[in-house]
């Protein structure tokens, strides 16, 4: 291999790339979009879900009941109706999330002891929400329950203290629980494939269906010369973006960053390799770059948006996929991203996520040397 | 004119079906995605791995741990002797919930004070974390509220029985077993057409330009309008066949309810394909090469999807992208398609939705043809 026609090749590359102003904007101000796009647009911290109340009673006691719903900042108290019929309409369009019904004879029940069953109508179609939402009533429910029998006691002339379990909860490694914390650090591995997948694939493939790559191969310049020369400007471009967008992860949405800025590097190299590797290979395979373009997305950017743990926990799929997902390359990544970016893992205890990556990066290179070269043959 | 638009018509079917590779790409994909994605997609939790510490050994303390272990939330993977050992498993990523009960529980509770319950949540997966933790505090205020059920049983037994309690009954209602799954699919059927039609229309009229048979095309009696709807027309079947796929493997696979209209499901669909198609024109229309098409529509699609309420709540993000999410055509289309799966619901309740994509969607085409006429002039 020449590294003086390696250049050449290089220069032919990094010049048509400067021709096409837009895909080179694009690939400089993406991964600040992508970055700032995932890290105010999906945030799963949910507050003053609008909630409705039928309060069929309304004594002083149902009252009290509802206040404390109104105190916490899950809920918010939207409206308060007087039929049924306008709290299923609600839940219907969207306008209410839960709906609590208060019976008429609440507060005749409490004077005279026995069960009382109210109601909560939740809109489940977001099953997460409508989770935290049941979680939070059931808790102000009982809550309220124990001190009104405490205090029926009391009355009865029984001191019985309500003794409640303190539940101290501490959220480690990302410790307000910051959706941006849990989301950021993966977006790195969607800003590559992207670039590695989409950009080379598609250059590439123009290249075959223009037939100037048949024009660059009666050249001297050799197949592997070429492979490294069209894709050494796009590993520049790439670790640019890992850089800008570690940067912004850091700087703008205070993502903490504990661990060695040295692995992020490394393993970003590593993973970068993967992915134009990928992109090259699908380039071989697919003729056209509509074709290109569509298994590269299916190939590359799903699965790292999908299957590898960077938004959907990986242990809670089905035994089936957690095994497809143990040849994503991004799987490792994300891993290696989160515990770097959170956990502050020393390098030591990656070996794990670092080894299998640089597997699949010596391996992908490898396949895509050899079908370039079974192409020309 | 008629003969003029069936002519172009069938040269685009001709063309869209020709290549294998390219009917491949219309049906396989949007299946295998659809499946991974229903299989991927689950924000619930279930065996979260969990490890205890036990200072006290009482009877109270183990009791209480047997609720988590019996609990489909968590499992309980061993005792540990003691916190450092504890927090070890955590920091290694072999537990996702630390549970820690102090010598004194038991004496706590019996005396009627506050017992602490220590819990250590690894919150890399923010999300996990909040609904981990919304469990575990359901389960300590159910064995709360137990306990005291028993001791006041124990020191008035008469009392005990006539003394008031509030039981909530809980209706989650559209989604009663809470499952993830029916939450995302109708979203995965938004966001799949979404993609395809897109990329399909910005492609298939760059390629045109690209090759140059567009100057062809368009120097033949054929009129620029007359162009648009019939290279569209294919476009818009292709895409309704796919929503029909996808939706079939939703409901006959993933089992997911149809319980609305289907009358109104279609139109929803036909309203959303015609943005679409716009948004796919549009794109086509400031773009010369494939590769350019591809990274704008890429700029499209993320935010579209991300902003949609697809697998986030819209009213958790800050308020400025709340707006934003106005523009985004899938924001209703997911609205129509949880409505009519999930909610059955109909026009009635549909109809503000149905106006936006219907305007978006006259807007969009607008835009885009005025746009086609000036690009090539």
């Amino acid at each position: 291999m020449s590294v003086r026609r390696l250049w050449v090749m290089a220069r032919k590359e990094v010049v048509q790339i400067l021709r096409d102003p837009r895909s080179l904007a694009i690939v400089i101000v993406m991964p600040a979009i992508l970055v700032i796009l995932f890290g105010y647009g999906v945030s799963l911290d949910l507050k003053g879900l609008p909630v409705y109340v039928y309060d069929q009673d309304g004594s002083q006691q149902s009252q009290d009941l509802l206040k404390r719903f109104q105190s916490s900042e899950y809920f918010h108290v939207a409206r308060v109706v007087n039929n049924y019929r306008e709290l299923t309409r609600a839940l219907d369009d969207g306008s209410a999330k839960m709906g609590i019904v208060i019976p008429w004879n609440f507060s005749e029940k409490l004077a005279e002891g026995g069960p009382i069953q109210i109601q909560a109508l939740v809109d489940a179609t977001d099953d997460n929400s409508a989770n935290v939402l049941m979680g939070y009533t059931q808790g102000v429910v009982q809550e309220y329950s124990a001190e009104v029998q405490a205090e029926f006691l009391r009355q009865r002339g029984i001191a019985m203290q309500t003794a409640p379990i303190g539940v101290e909860t501490r959220t480690w490694y990302n410790e307000n629980l910051e959706s941006s914390a849990f989301i950021i650090p993966g977006v790195l591995a969607l800003v590559m494939s992207v670039i590695g997948a989409f950009l080379t694939s598609l250059t590439i493939a123009r290249e075959w269906e223009r037939g100037t790559m048949e024009q660059l191969i009666s050249t001297p310049v050799s197949a592997s010369e070429i492979l490294f020369g069209k894709l050494l400007p796009y590993f520049v471009l790439g670790m640019g973006d890992t850089i800008v967008s570690a940067l912004i992860a850091i700087y703008w949405f205070k993502v903490p960053f504990r661990g060695s800025f040295l692995t992020l590097l490394a393993s970003s190299a590593m993973f970068l390799v993967v992915v134009l590797a990928m992109g090259f290979f699908i380039s071989v395979l697919a003729k056209g770059q509509f074709a290109a373009s569509q298994i590269a997305l299916l190939t590359t950017f799903l699965p790292a948006f999908l299957l590898s743990g960077f938004l959907f926990s990986i242990d809670q799929m089905p035994t089936v996929l957690q095994g497809i997902t143990r040849i994503v390359p991004a799987r490792y990544y994300v891993s290696v991203l989160k515990r770097i970016f959170l956990k502050g893992t020393p390098t030591a205890m990656l070996y794990g996520d670092l080894v299998p990556l640089a597997i699949f990066a010596v391996l992908l290179a490898v396949l895509a040397t050899r079908s370039f070269h079974k192409r020309l043959a | 004119m008629l003969a003029r638009m069936k002519q172009m018509m069938i040269k685009e079917v001709i063309q869209v079906l020709r290549d294998k590779r390219t009917r491949f790409i219309l049906i396989v994909p949007p299946i295998v995605q659809m499946l991974v994605f229903g299989y991927a997609a689950t924000f619930e939790i279930r065996h979260v791995a969990t490890v205890v510490v036990d200072y006290d050994h009482s009877q109270e303390s183990r009791d209480l741990i047997s609720r988590f272990t019996s609990s489909p939330y968590f499992a309980v993977q061993r005792q540990l002797d003691n916190s450092a050992e504890l927090s070890n498993r955590i920091d290694e990523g072999q537990a996702t919930v630390g549970l820690e009960i102090n010598a004194g529980f038991a004496q706590a509770l019996r005396k009627g004070q506050p017992a602490p319950l220590q819990v250590i949540v690894d919150a890399t997966n923010s999300n996990s974390a909040l609904i981990a933790a919304g469990y575990i505090t359901q389960i300590a205020g159910g064995y709360a509220e137990d306990y005291q059920q028993e001791r006041m049983a124990r020191i008035a037994p008469q009392l005990a029985q006539v003394a008031p309690s509030i039981e909530l009954e809980q209706r989650p209602w559209y989604n009663p077993n809470l499952s993830s799954r029916w939450f995302f699919i109708p979203g995965i059927i938004g966001s799949l057409t979404l993609v395809l039609v897109i990329t399909l229309t910005a492609f298939g009229v760059v390629r045109e330009r690209e090759i140059g048979t567009l100057e062809q095309i368009m120097v033949t009696p054929i009129r620029p309008a007359e162009f648009i709807l019939s290279k569209t027309l294919p476009f818009f079947a292709i895409g309704l066949f796919d929503v029909s796929l996808i939706a079939a493997v939703g409901s006959l696979w993933f089992q997911v309810p149809f319980r609305g209209h289907f009358s109104v499901l279609l139109l929803g669909s036909v309203l959303f394909l015609v943005c679409m198609l716009g948004v796919g024109l549009l794109i086509s229309t400031v773009s010369s090469t494939q590769q350019q098409a591809m990274v704008t529509a890429f700029f499209f699609i993320m935010p579209a999807i991300v902003f949609s309420g697809f697998g986030f709540p819209i009213s958790t993000m800050p308020k400025w992208l709340q707006y934003m999410t106005y523009a985004s055509p899938l924001r209703y289309f997911l609205v129509v398609l949880r409505g009519t799966y999930l909610k059955g619901v109909g026009l009635d309740i549909l109809w503000p939705q149905m106006a936006a994509m219907a305007g978006l969607g006259v807007g969009l085409l607008t835009i885009a043809i005025l746009r086609f006429h000036k690009s090539i002039d």
